[in-house]
């Protein structure tokens, strides 16, 4: 497979506070690169800087991947939304700010599991479940190739959290998708992705999630032992 | 007559487009901005009534200096906005009374509907049917900045010119809404219409169209009802306002 995004010594400051310090790897189409770290690590910073909207110093090269040799389009699926239930807005208005047709939101909604008649259905009044499938939808507007997503687990119970790898999984293989997710949840990173990166500020590790976590890493990483280091596989 | 008319007319315009942006400023959380504003022009009004020109065009100068103020407070520094609110509130109000004849205390801070002239009239419909299509055009894309301003940029939107067509959309509004309401009440003339939208709206179409519409009425009754009363036009527009939110409220409870 061919490498669609190369970083080569990354570094970003916000407030002139160092955030992320000399971070290099590519990432091949159809991989699914988890980014992981405690909180406050960076991770999202690293996402933001990757999408294009935070100053940083180094490289970050996207390429277009070989299917449409055109410029690659990237999804986002921001951590959350604080503000949005603040403002009385349908589904169907949401997509509409990024001026999707009504039948290409028709078939959004479909692949995501939702009806049409949710079509009408106010923002505010979703659960947070809902609401993310909401925002992993709206990211897969104009068929990106690839889809950068914070922190999926975040407030979502157990059920929504199992549909939402599920779903992503799903998404992934129909759309040709290639995936970067940030999270602080060992067990995402075993079951769904197949390159990891650990970042505390400094980047401390990467490669095959089974190879390169191992206790010592992970105690590096976030500073304490963690006992819960391989997920059991069902 | 004639002359109630125009003072009818020219509330009506500036009483809609301001509680249409005033939806928008209400998804920003900005939707007090307008009062520090107003209050910051009170100097310029001051001035205009000692030297007899327009109100607005008074307050102008002022109230660019205070988006500028808004601009530096909100992008450049981490201060809060209270900490704007109450040096611009302060300064705004003081410097105005060191000069403002004292006739004319109640014009600057309350307005007065009834001097516009028919030059004035045309001017205000003008202007106001000219921000009304700005905030038209910039109204999807302002709402997804409000929403996110990462997700906006993400999506290739020019935040920053976006957010300098909304100040300046803002700018208009309160120098305009000063002929109606003075210089103290610009706050409610942008706020509580739409407020009273947000309490009854399903979706985004109705929430900018009810702001417009509930600006309207509240100009429409509050002119009426100086027409009939001793009393001045812009506590009264205001006060119809907060009566159409009180029963939103009602509306909203019983849902």
């Amino acid at each position: 497979m061919d490498t669609i995004l190369k970083v080569k010594n990354l570094n970003v400051e916000l407030d002139s506070e160092k955030i992320i310090e000399n971070l290099s790897f590519e990432v091949k189409e159809g991989d699914v690169l988890t980014i992981l770290g405690p909180n406050g690590a960076g991770k999202t910073v690293l996402l933001k800087t990757l999408l294009g909207v935070l100053p940083y110093k180094g490289e970050i090269e996207w390429m277009p991947p070989t299917h449409h040799p055109k410029e690659i389009k990237i999804g986002y699926v921001p951590q959350r939304l604080p503000f949005i239930k603040d403002i009385p807005m349908s589904i169907e208005e949401f997509f509409k700010l990024k001026e999707a047709s009504k039948k290409e939101i028709k078939e959004i909604l479909n692949s995501v599991g939702f009806k049409e008649n949710f079509l009408n259905k106010k923002i505010g009044e979703l659960s947070s479940g809902q609401f993310q499938r909401i925002l992993v939808a709206w990211a897969l507007i104009r068929n990106p190739d690839v889809l950068l997503f914070d922190e999926p687990t975040s407030g979502i119970d157990i059920g929504g959290e199992e549909t939402i790898y599920t779903l992503l999984a799903k998404l992934k293989e129909k759309r040709n998708l290639t995936i970067l997710l940030v999270t602080h949840d060992l067990s995402v990173v075993f079951k769904f992705s197949n390159f990891v990166i650990c970042l505390n500020k400094c980047p401390i590790c990467q490669g095959i999630p089974k190879k390169v976590l191992t206790p010592e890493i992970l105690y590096k990483l976030y500073g304490e032992e963690v006992k819960f280091y391989e997920h059991h596989r069902h | 007559m004639e002359h109630f008319l125009l003072s009818l007319i020219t509330g009506i315009f500036i009483g809609g487009v301001a509680g249409y942006l005033g939806t928008l400023m209400l998804s920003k959380r900005m939707a007090l901005v307008a009062g520090p504003l107003g209050h910051l022009t009170l100097p310029g009004i001051a001035l205009a009534l000692l030297y007899g020109f327009d109100v607005s065009l008074g307050a102008f100068p002022f109230v660019i200096l205070g988006i500028i103020l808004i601009w530096l407070f909100e992008m450049r520094t981490k201060l809060p906005m209270e900490a704007l609110t109450a040096i611009v509130f302060a300064s705004g109000v003081a410097i105005a009374f060191l000069f403002l004849p004292i006739e004319q205390v109640e014009t600057a801070l309350v307005g007065d509907i009834s001097k516009v002239s028919f030059w004035d009239t045309l001017l205000v419909s003008f202007l106001c049917l000219f921000l009304f299509l700005i905030i038209k055009k910039i109204y999807s894309k302002m709402t997804l900045i409000n929403i996110s301003e990462d997700l906006a940029k993400s999506e290739g939107v020019e935040v920053k010119k976006y957010n300098l067509l909304y100040l300046g959309a803002i700018a208009i509004i309160v120098a305009l809404g000063i002929k109606v309401v003075g210089g103290l009440l610009t706050a409610a003339l942008v706020a509580i219409p739409a407020a009273t939208s947000r309490n009854l709206s399903k979706n985004l179409f109705q929430f900018s169209l009810f702001g417009l519409l509930f600006g309207v009425i509240s100009s429409l009754f509050g002119i009426l009802l100086y027409k009939f009363s001793a009393l001045p036009a812009g506590p009264l527009v205001i006060l119809v306002s907060t009566l159409i939110f009180l029963i939103s409220l009602a509306c909203k409870r019983r849902q």
